[in-house]
Formats: structure tokens, sequence, C-alpha cells
């Protein structure tokens, strides 16, 4: 009786009960792995692997940060600018101030959190589109860290350096010169603390809340603007972490760059199950979406390809991702 | 009727161009159900937002519990014990519906979330009200009518002293509202003083102590329930109306062509095989509880929603609807249930959505002719009496009645010859109401084709002259409005299917 009546009488699917879309993620991304281990030699190497490794830290990261103003029905599109901004300020500061490291890499984070703070009021205090407002955010901040630092490219110590000790965060060096990718401790640590956050504590259910109806969490007395900015201070503090994998891995960061990052975050997320139109999504998802898109750009070149195929590929997979949700949404309709 | 928890005073709100509220008074006591009545746009939701922080007051007092208060936000006075249930539902459908009682005060554990604990403090909640709903489901999976009683449960759930029903009614059957009723006395029984906003004349005598009527934004006074006719209340609102005359006989001609038939048609659990014809210049009421599949029905005939099998005739002709624009193209009009998803844009213009579904022959060219548009828009608010300043008006200004008109325009502007209405009346007052069932008799004896689906007894049995009665997908039986009572369609309507 209660079923009759109180459901539309939905049963989950056996896909559903399996993590849904994210198990189809997992799915394509283990085919793809086996897919290119198959067809290049080289891809099969460690070294390979740790490679890949070092081009997802950072997109992974800016990803988990971007879930949450997606989810909120938004977009933060200032990252990927913002990350090469962030890292250049931090890196002018350790090189020409002789900052230590430690506090240029906390420079770098807070700058990041304090342009999404930026981004976050502009959107909830003053009701701007979060698409324009973070379009806006995107071109200050490129012109920003080029500005700052006069225009010239900047390098962050290197292994032999002092201070170089930063670049073991995410690979360590062995005595016989092994790599060992422990970056990925912190991706898991990071996943899992902001699972933990979107999924059990207030900031998680009043962002989904933000993003499902903005004026009912209103009436019920959540304070809508205060979450709203923090979840593109979440946002912003992200990609802040991904300037810092960023700086580890490539050391020289080049002004002007970056643009163009915030895509593949955002591509994955989408890809990995984070509602187009907000309401809904997962951080793991979005770790798992990313990995697709990373997958797809470290692995082609292995098979032949050229960047351009890459990019090709990787929207025609986001095609498809967004379709798996409009047809979600229809079936739920029903 | 205990002591007096709740005065508003002088109450006073002026918006740009509107003077919503003018000195407005109102009285609530411990153990009262209070209705506050008022045609649309009289300022009753106004009050009420004044009363619980959402608008502020130009001036007068609230004095709350013996002190004068003033709150700046729902939170605050739902701090202070005063809840509305609001006449929108409010969910946020995303979250399970223990979220969703919880939201703003979630139980804690450290810094997480405790969810095991609100399922549990959700399911006692329901168990308290005698209402059979899972905390766990995901909202929007619930019907509208169990939504409400979670808003509802909500409301309860804030301790509250005061709590503001906003037309509680207005999407529940009536076995719903009597479990409605039964809340609401429980909660009259433990001192807690209710006030209840409703269109729905009969309820008031049943449910109220006392009643006070506002007019276009004043107080017009306040009675004891017992103590007063409907007329005296109605009089008190807008000192004219007076209904249409329930039908006893049908009113189609002997051998009225038929305009519409379906055969067999299937789409989904909530539509199986219907079949039923409909005539010119008739009204073929459609009854059943909510859930029975009408509203379904009706979108799988007008193209909305994809069916299974099962053939459709206009005039005779056999003819494939696929799309709305399909259906559109074989005059028929749908006017949805729900206003503000599906049935009127509510950021545009009265005028522009008066033309959405004809804007083809408002067109010069490429350019669309705006003074003809103005015009033709204009001559269906005189003719409708939709009350506003101009064409020009956004229709989410406008009050819901007022909105319910524009929709009507835009099928009499595309000319439909079938009108499905799907509860043509939801959330509209007395005198408008009337003025909507006025319309669709006079549509009628103009020829057009009505099929009327209510979950209002008395709409059903004052508007129809066939009855069709649908359970759980299926129709249970047709009812000529000559031997229709409200007996025989509830029967028809809860017959369990083997």
């Amino acid at each position: 009786m209660a079923n009759r009546n109180g459901t539309a009488g939905k049963t989950k699917s056996s896909l559903d009960r399996l993590g849904g879309q994210k198990f189809v993620v997992l799915l394509v991304i283990v085919g793809l792995f086996i897919f290119f281990s198959l067809m290049s030699p080289n891809f099969r190497k460690y070294t390979t692997f740790v490679s890949i490794l070092d081009y997802s830290y950072y997109i992974v990261l800016m990803s988990i940060g971007v879930t949450f103003p997606l989810i909120t029905g938004g977009v933060d599109l200032s990252i990927g600018t913002g990350l090469i901004c962030y890292s250049l300020v931090g890196g002018y500061l350790i090189s020409f101030y002789h900052v230590p490291v430690w506090a240029g890499m906390l420079v770098t984070v807070l700058f990041g959190s304090a342009i999404g703070l930026l981004n976050g009021c502009l959107v909830a205090l003053m009701d701007i589109p979060p698409f324009l407002v973070t379009l806006c955010t995107c071109m200050i901040t490129r012109g920003l860290g080029s500005i700052i630092v006069g225009g010239f490219g900047i390098t962050w110590p290197t292994a032999i350096q002092p201070g170089g000790w930063f670049r073991n965060i995410f690979k360590l060096s062995t005595a016989s010169n092994t790599k060992i990718p422990i970056g990925i401790i912190w991706v898991v640590i990071l996943v899992l603390v902001m699972s933990f956050v979107l999924n059990h504590t207030k900031v998680g259910r009043y962002t989904i809340g933000i993003g499902s109806n903005k004026e009912a969490a209103r009436l019920s007395g959540v304070n809508v603007k205060a979450y709203h900015i923090l979840a593109y201070v979440i946002s912003g503090t992200f990609a802040g972490l991904a300037a810092i994998a960023y700086s580890a891995v490539f050391s020289t960061v080049q002004p002007g760059t970056g643009a163009g990052f915030e895509l593949e975050a955002i591509g994955g997320a989408i890809i990995g199950g984070v509602s187009a139109s907000g309401g809904a999504g997962t951080v793991t998802g979005s770790l798992l979406g990313v990995l697709v898109i990373c997958l797809l750009k470290t692995g082609l070149p292995f098979i032949g390809l050229t960047a351009n195929w890459q990019q090709n590929i990787t929207g025609l997979v986001l095609i498809g991702a967004v379709m798996i949700d409009v047809i979600k949404k229809r079936r739920e309709v029903k | 009727m205990g002591e007096v928890i709740l005065t508003m005073k002088g109450i006073d709100k002026s918006f740009p161009g509107v003077h919503a509220l003018d000195h407005v008074d109102l009285e609530v006591r411990r153990g009262e159900v209070h209705a506050l009545m008022g045609e649309n746009g009289a300022g009753k939701s106004t009050l009420m937002k004044v009363l619980t922080g959402i608008y502020t007051k130009d001036s007068g007092t609230i004095t709350f519990e013996g002190k004068e208060v003033e709150f700046h936000n729902t939170r605050e006075a739902q701090e202070a014990g005063i809840v509305i249930v609001h006449q929108e539902l409010n969910m946020l459908g995303h979250l399970t519906v223990a979220q969703n009682i919880f939201i703003g005060r979630e139980f804690k554990k450290g810094i997480a979330i405790d969810d095991k604990k609100m399922n549990e403090e959700a399911a006692k909640l329901f168990r308290r009200l005698n209402i059979d709903i899972d905390p766990t489901e995901t909202m929007s999976n619930l019907t509208v009518g169990k939504q409400q009683m979670c808003e509802i449960a909500k409301a309860i759930s804030h301790e509250a002293k005061v709590i503001v029903f906003d037309e509680p009614s207005a999407a529940l059957t009536e076995a719903e509202i009597d479990e409605l009723f039964k809340i609401i006395r429980d909660l009259r029984e433990q001192q807690l003083g209710i006030i209840y906003i409703s269109h729905r004349m009969d309820e008031i005598k049943v449910i109220t102590d006392r009643v006070t009527v506002m007019r276009d934004g004043t107080y017009v006074g306040t009675l004891i329930t017992s103590q007063c006719t409907k007329n005296d209340i109605i009089n008190m609102m807008v000192g004219r109306v007076i209904y249409e005359d329930p039908k006893t006989k049908s009113m189609v001609p002997e051998g009225a062509p038929v305009v519409l038939r379906v055969e067999n048609l299937n789409a989904g659990k909530m539509v199986q095989n219907v079949s039923f014809q409909l005539h010119k210049g008739e009204i073929l009421g459609f009854s059943g509880l909510m859930g029975a599949g009408r509203t379904e029905t009706a979108r799988a005939i007008f193209g909305a929603d994809p069916k299974q099998s099962g053939d459709i005739y206009v005039n005779g002709e056999k003819v494939v609807i696929n799309s709305p624009e399909d259906a559109v193209k074989h005059g028929i009009g749908y006017l949805s249930e729900d206003r503000k998803r599906f049935g009127i844009v509510v950021q545009k213009t009265i005028a522009e959505n008066t033309t959405l579904a004809t804007l083809k022959e408002f067109l010069n060219g490429i350019f669309i002719n705006k003074k003809k548009e103005n015009q033709v828009a204009q001559q269906y608010v005189d003719s409708l009496a939709t009350k506003t300043p101009g064409v020009d008006q956004l229709v989410v200004n406008l009050s819901g009645g007022n909105q319910q008109k524009v929709v009507i325009a835009k099928w009499l502007a595309r000319n439909s010859d079938i009108l499905i209405f799907d509860e043509p009346t939801r959330g509209i007052d007395v005198g408008a109401k009337n003025e909507i069932y006025k319309l669709m008799n006079r549509l009628a004896s103009e020829g057009k084709a009505i099929i009327m689906i209510s979950s209002e007894m008395t709409e059903i049995l004052r508007m129809s002259d066939r009855i069709v009665v649908m359970c759980e997908g299926k129709i249970t039986g047709e009812l000529d409005i000559a031997e229709a009572t409200q007996e025989k369609i509830m029967n028809l309507a809860t017959r369990e299917i083997s």
C-alpha cells in the first residue's frame, strides 16, 4: 500500500545498485587501460604509469573542487587560469623574495581561496550568473599572474635545489632513482575527505540543497548565501592545491597558459555523474570521470593520435555522458 | 479556545505601486483553528509572509505570547514557534524525506550529519501523525499528496506553537483531507494556534472555529464560524458571488457528434486500456483519487508522454498524436494542473503568454505584430476579467486565479475545440472559481468539448454532463450526471481491481 501511492513504483535496476554511472565509468577506465596496454608496449611501462599520474594530479584536484559549484547548479571557469596565476605568485615569492617554500605554498593555496571567495560573493550576494562571474575572474587571473611576476616564466625549486623537498610530496625518488608516485595517497585522502564533506556534513547537504531548490532551502532557515559562497571557496582552494601539484610536477610555470584546464576538470566531473543542472553528483564520480579524460589525454599519443584527436574524442565521451544523464532524467519523469 | 497567543495589529505593507496590506488585524488563540479568507490578491499570503519574517512590515505590531516581536527571517520565526506550511510545495527533490524534514537543523554526530537519527526521528513523526511514508525515500519520488504530508510533518517537528496552513488541501484527495483534518484536530487539542488559509468554503465550516476575512489588502471582519453561514463569509469576501447552479441533467443536445474517441489507450502503469468518448458541447468530468491515472491519461492523449498502444479519433478520423504539437494541430488544448511548470512562462508578459500557441497568426513576415498581440490579449483580459494593470504585466506578478485565466486565454486564442482542464480551480478563490465555472459552461454551450479532471467532488458534480471514474490506471465506471452521487463516485474510485 505504501509503495503503491507513496513511491511511483520505482525499482532500482541492477546497474543502479552497482553504483550506476560510476560503475560504467569504472569499466571505461579499465577498458581504456587494457586497450592502450595491448596496443602499445610503451604504455605498459612503469614510467608511463608514473607520468600519467603526474599529468592527472592537478586536474583531479581541480575536479574535486569544481564538483561543489557544479552541484549548486553553477560552474567555476576561473580554476584553470587561476591555477597558473596562484602558482606564478607562490613561485615568485620563493625565488625572488626567498620566502620559505612552505610559505610560498601557503600563499598559493590561500590565493586560490581568495579568488574563490570573490567568485562566491559575486554569485551569492550580487546574484550574477556564475558563468559570467567566473568567466571574468578567469580573464582577471590570466592577466594578474603575468602582471605580478613581470611577464616571465617562474621556476619553482628543482629537486636538487634547497627547498626541493616539496617535490617529494607527489613523487618520491629512491636511491636507485625509481620514482614512487605517492601523490596517489594525497589524492585518495582528499577524495575521501571531500566525499565525507559532501555526503555527511551540512556543507554538502546544503550544497545539494542549493542545486535542488534554493528557495526551499532558504525558507527552511538555511543560510543559503554563506553555503553558496563556500562552494566557490572550496573550488578556489582546490585550484590552489592543484597549483601546488602542477608546480611540483612541471617546475616551470609560464604566464598566459592554463586556459582549458578547467574544461578538463568540469568535463571529468560531468562524465562522473555530476548533473549539469545541479542537485546531484559525487566526489568519487568526479574522480573517476576525470581519470577517463587523463587516460585519453596521455594514452592516445601512444597509439599515434595527436592532441587534436584527443580533444575530439574527449568531447565525444562528454556528450555520451551528458546523454546518459538526460536519458536517466527522462526515465525518472515517467 | 484558550488565551490569545498571537495578535497582529494595524499591519501595513506597500510594494512599489501596490498597497498590499492596509492596517490589517488578526488575532489567534491557543487551541483554535482560525480561518483566513479572501479572494486572490486580498493579501492573505502577504500577511503570513510578514508574520514569518519573509517580508518586513512598514508599520503595525505583532505580539506573540505577550511580547512584541519582529522576525527578520523564517528561521527566527521558526525558533520562536511560528511555522508555515507553504502553498507551493517547498521540497528539495534530490534529498530524502528525512533530510527535507530536518534541513536547516540537522542532527549531528561530531561534524557529520547523523542521517540514521534523522530517519528514526522522521519515522517517529510519521507514526505520531499516522502517515505511511518511508523517511529514506527520495522526495521527488513521492506524489504531491505525500509531499504535502511531509511538509506538515516538517512544520510539526518544529515544536511549533502557531502553525500556518496555506491552502493545505488544494492538492489532496478527499481521503487525504480527512487525514489532514484529523491531524489538525489533534494539534488543536494540544493547544496550538492554527491559521488555516483555504478557498474551500465547506472545509472552513468543518474545521475552523473563527474566520477572519480580508478584501483588497484590508481587514473586513472576524466571525465565529458556527454562528455564520457560508453566504455571510462570501458576502464579506466579495459582496456579490452567486455560484453557478449545479447541473441536474446533461446539457448536451441529443445526438451531438462525438468529437473525441479514445480506444484502448495504454501508457505505462497509470493508463491501462482507457476508452471513452467526448461529445460536442459536453463537459466530461474525470473523477478519481490522486494517482488514479487521470492526469497521465490526459498527458498521453495530448502527446506529452509516450503511449504504448491505442487509437485516438478526432471528429471521426483516426489521428496520430506523438507530441503536443500534433495535439494542438488537431485542436486539442491542455491546461495543466501544475501551471508554474507546464502552463505558463512566468517571466513573460500576459500578451506573450496569450499568443504562445498561436504566434504564427501574429507575424508580419518575421516580425511579431506587437500591436495585434496586445489587442487580442486585452480582449481576453476583458472577457475573462483577468485582474491586471495591463497586458504587458509579467505573469509571475499575477495571483493563481489570474494566471489560470491567462492559460485559458492561450488556448481560446488557439481556437481549440477540445479542451482538457486539469484541476482548473486548484488554488483559486471563490469569486474567480465561479468565473471559471461560468466560462467553462459558456465554452461548452458554444460547442467546445471539455474534459475536466478534478479531485473536488463538488466541482465534478456541479460541472459535469457525464462523469468518468478512474482507479489505478483503469476506467472503473461512467455515470450520467442525472444518476451521479458522491457515494456512487467514491465507490467506483476506490473499487478494488483484481
